[in-house]
């Protein structure tokens, strides 16, 4: 591989000088305000355009990104990121505030609707919100909708638990806790997958919701579904599906038709908007024709006459972000729908899971179940699957997921994503192999050829410096 | 495969490798591979048509073209300040933009150093210790300072006082937030768009754990008393918060003078301009609370060769480690705005960040001086000084008023029956003559 970082070093002591070891100034702060409204002084770092310009050409450098090489972090699921969408979110008319007149903004109410019903359409669902501002949101949204749903039925104090797999991702449990439920745990069985009896023991009418991931996070689709949903629903319950692993399922599957009730769409996952280093996202929820009544305001509808205009549904929880969201990570989702169309989402699935399934049969470890959805998790066995990740930064590639799930040990959980090519892949399983030869002293060494090497996670948790003012202490 | 219609067009695989690969794994097709029962195998069709890139782009670029093209004079909360090209073409560098959280800190520090400095700006800002790298808007941020004070404080109260002119937005985004916790919200009157400093003290008490104030607050006036306010709160055991943005907090009271604990807003007023509300979550508080904070944090720390380096660090409190019992469900957040707000920031530098904020204050005192002027109007109508927007007062119904202004080619808010509120900052000051001419042909 031939994946290299730029090594901007400055002395022994930095890499890259931070802003303020560059050049601060400490302006003192005078206005036409009276004196005891305003601050004194301020003091930040002031450099030219040129030197910011390649403070962050050179800090650009040392950072990894889809378009660097190949990502495959399991459950996150990092493809490419097409171009023109970022475009047209640059568009001056995708740039207006939101409490214009609805009249005014027919373009972007149009669009929120046509993203509305593209979603709907690809979920099974029957109305979508797009208020969310990441999939997290779009579980708090989604358990806030089923919560009103319940007290609309007299059972809101009755039912205070939300049912989760002990293989679900931790925003699911923290999200159930935030809306004030208690969690329950619910076992995988041996296969990896839900277990039936489990489940049965686990709802009954204290029951609010089960939240599934469908492939789960071990890329195993729930069989059972139809029973699972049975059961869930004839204790009253409701169903949630988390929508992390729909990359899965396009054209294959949809969630209303598996009988689900509500559902989160992560379209920075799906729908290929970009992460940007941990955000924004955008996690849109679907739900079906009795949940409708409950979702966030401003809900998008078209009339009669064709005008676009918001409403409040009648049982509206409200809103969950201050305005409609993410709106500029709409845009791109509502293009890379309109570019990929029925034949390139279910395109992109099929190419998914064949990369994922190519690169499991590749990969030196043990894979403990299968067949595979759109990702697998290896076990690294002996070696420690932190270490394993590390010394594959050598190799060119970004590593796995590590440790997670951790119902399976030493866990590197894998997600290719269908724009690997089988070149790519093969060259991610020579590194994966490569690395499985190797001793701990070398892995333990690992890794040699980034920016910077093994960084201390202890000291920086036990002694917190969180900022330059900090730095001196 | 890559230029043809029919399959996705980012997927590379030609026909031959499908067929190779198909070929290892053991399967005769793709669809093979889907383990999915027949029962609830979906076998329809979305009816969503695929288009080339340029259709898809000329498509979504005449759907926005149904917008119209109005000057806006529109804050509330929401607000543009004009964004240099540098921060555009930096922020888009393809390393930055595509990639994830910073699992894998070796290879990401240079957004982790950008995510440092973002941090670092905000505590020189605030006065506070602590910055945390972005939540989703000032709304939600908010709403998680009152659950850290629910988290963070000793005594009981479960009142959070919030001043009875919150956007009501925001006022649901917190009751949602709050609504499955023991925590209930309580509003405040207000005086001259600024918080009632005596019925504060009236409604601060031993049940009270979180009181918030604004500076500027959401009709654009600077609060004065916001010493007051604290020792109120502090007396009532009670945690302050205090909202603000990047820009205000360049010239207005330092929160940590004011006895701030906690500082949020929308951070999104740098780096980003209308973007249709969306924002970036600031947060700072006291380092008291450090492990009680929502969100990631980005810490220094020394590589091998003993060379400092950065990572996400605390990361027990997050939700991927600990679960039901994070300090927050926020997985993915605003990184990418902040580092827009970071490069924003720091092109301006602290004199331009003054200036900026200097002009905030002088731009709409000159245009209330204006538009008072006219017969009919009264600017401002609170008598406080402003940041960027005040309210203005009219003698004939604002619907009609903001109609005709928005035939003009103007939009404003309607914020009363005849009250109309007006935001000016650098990106339309060229236009506040026309507005003045629109306003005195509307009365």
């Amino acid at each position: 591989m031939n994946y290299d970082q730029a090594r901007w070093t400055h002395d022994d002591e930095t890499y890259e000088p931070l802003l303020s070891e560059k050049g601060t100034r400490d302006v003192e702060v005078e206005s036409s305000l009276p004196d005891d409204l305003t601050r004194d002084s301020l003091e930040l770092p002031e450099l030219s355009e040129p030197e910011l310009a390649r403070h962050y050409v050179r800090l650009s450098e040392q950072n990894y990104g889809v378009d660097s090489g190949p990502y495959p972090l399991g459950s996150c699921t990092m493809k490419y990121n097409p171009k023109f969408t970022e475009d047209l979110a640059a568009r001056p008319s995708a740039a207006v505030h939101p409490d214009r007149s609805e009249e005014s903004v027919q373009g972007t109410l149009g669009l929120m609707h046509g993203l509305q019903d593209q979603l709907a359409r690809i979920g099974g669902m029957d109305a979508v919100t797009l208020q969310p501002p990441a999939g997290a949101a779009g579980e708090f949204a989604g358990i806030r909708i089923a919560a009103a749903f319940h007290e609309a039925n007299g059972e809101g104090d009755q039912r205070t638990e939300i049912v989760i797999p002990d293989s679900a991702h931790g925003t699911n449990f923290a999200s159930a806790a935030l809306a004030g439920y208690d969690v329950v745990e619910l076992p995988s069985a041996d296969d990896g997958r839900v277990d039936l009896d489990a489940l049965d023991a686990a709802v009954g009418e204290e029951t609010a919701a089960l939240m599934l991931t469908n492939p789960n996070t071990l890329g195993l689709f729930e069989r059972d579904i139809e029973t699972i949903a049975e059961t869930v629903h004839d204790a009253g319950g409701l169903l949630y599906y988390d929508g992390a692993n729909l990359n899965a399922l396009l054209g294959r599957a949809r969630p209303g038709d598996m009988g689900f009730d509500i559902m989160h769409y992560n379209v920075h996952k799906t729908f290929a908007t970009p992460h940007g280093g941990g955000g924004p996202g955008a996690g849109p929820v679907g739900v079906v024709d009795r949940l409708a009544d409950f979702l966030p305001d401003p809900h998008v509808r078209q009339t009669d006459d064709g005008v676009f205009e918001t409403y409040t549904p009648e049982n509206s929880v409200g809103h969950l972000h201050g305005f409609a969201g993410n709106w500029l990570v709409l845009v791109k989702a509502y293009a890379y729908i309109a570019r990929l169309g029925d034949d390139g989402l279910s395109d992109a699935s099929a190419k998914a899971v064949l990369n994922a399934n190519y690169l499991a049969e590749r990969v030196p470890y043990d894979v403990p179940h299968g067949p595979f959805h759109h990702e697998f998790v290896a076990s690294a066995g002996d070696q420690d699957a932190a270490d394993v990740a590390k010394r594959m930064l050598d190799y060119g590639v970004h590593p796995p997921t590590t440790k997670w799930p951790d119902i399976v040990p030493e866990a590197l959980m894998t997600e290719p994503t269908e724009v690997e090519s089988k070149r790519s892949l093969d060259q991610l399983a020579d590194a994966f192999t490569a690395v499985a030869d190797e001793d701990d002293e070398t892995l333990h060494a690992a890794p040699e050829r980034t920016t910077a090497r093994r960084i201390d996670q202890t000291t920086a948790a036990r002694n917190p410096r969180l900022s330059w003012q900090a730095l001196d202490d | 495969m890559s230029g043809q219609r029919g399959g996705s067009p980012y997927a590379p695989h030609t026909p031959d490798e499908t067929a190779e690969m198909l070929d290892a794994v053991g399967v005769d097709s793709e669809e093979d591979l889907f383990d999915i029962p027949a029962s609830v195998r979906f076998d329809g069709e979305f009816g969503l048509d695929a288009r080339s890139e340029q259709e898809a782009r000329r498509h979504v670029g005449d759907l926005l073209g149904a917008n119209d093209d109005l000057t806006e004079f529109l804050g509330r909360g929401h607000y543009a300040h004009y964004v240099p090209s540098l921060v555009d073409h930096l922020s888009q560098r393809s390393e930055f933009i595509t990639s994830y959280t910073q699992y894998q800190p070796e290879v990401t520090q240079g957004f982790l150093q950008v995510l440092f400095e973002y941090q670092s700006m905000l505590v020189e800002l605030t006065g506070l210790e602590i910055a945390n790298c972005s939540m989703y808007d000032g709304a939600t941020a908010l709403a998680e300072a009152a659950l850290l004070a629910d988290r963070a404080r000793s005594v009981d109260g479960t009142a959070v006082l919030v001043p009875e002119n919150l956007r009501t937005a925001q006022f649901e985004v917190l009751e949602n937030y709050l609504g499955g916790q023991d925590l209930h919200v309580e509003t405040v009157p207000t005086v001259d768009g600024t918080l009632d400093v005596d019925a504060l003290r009236e409604a601060a008490d031993a049940d009270t754990a979180f009181v918030y104030a604004e500076n500027p607050t959401v009709t654009g006036a600077i609060e004065e008393s916001l010493r007051e306010i604290g020792d109120i709160a502090d007396e009532a055991g009670a945690l302050f918060c205090l909202g603000s943005d990047p820009v205000a907090l360049s010239l207005l009271q330092r929160p940590s003078d004011v006895g701030a604990d906690v500082v949020v807003g929308d951070a999104a007023a740098l780096g980003v301009g209308h973007a249709y509300g969306m924002g970036l979550g600031l947060f700072a508080c006291r380092e008291e609370f450090l492990r009680q904070v929502p969100g990631r944090l980005v810490g220094a720390s020394e590589d091998q060769n003993g060379v400092r380096a950065y990572t996400l660090t605390l990361q027990t409190r997050e939700q991927h480690i600990r679960r039901e019992r994070a300090t927050s469900n926020i997985c993915t957040n605003q990184a990418w705005v902040a580092l827009r707000t970071a490069i924003h920031a720091a092109s301006l530098g602290p004199q331009g960040l003054v200036d900026l904020a200097n002009d905030m204050v002088d731009l709409p005192r000159a245009l209330a001086a204006d538009l008072d002027a006219i017969d009919g109007v009264t600017a401002p109508v609170h008598d406080r000084h402003h940041f960027r927007e005040f309210v203005v007062a009219v003698d004939r119904p604002a619907g009609e008023v903001c109609e005709e202004l928005e035939t003009d080619g103007f939009a404003v808010h309607q914020v009363g029956d005849t009250e109309i509120q007006v935001c000016i900052t650098d990106v339309n000051e060229h236009a506040a003559d026309d507005l003045v001419a629109a306003f005195e042909e509307a009365l």
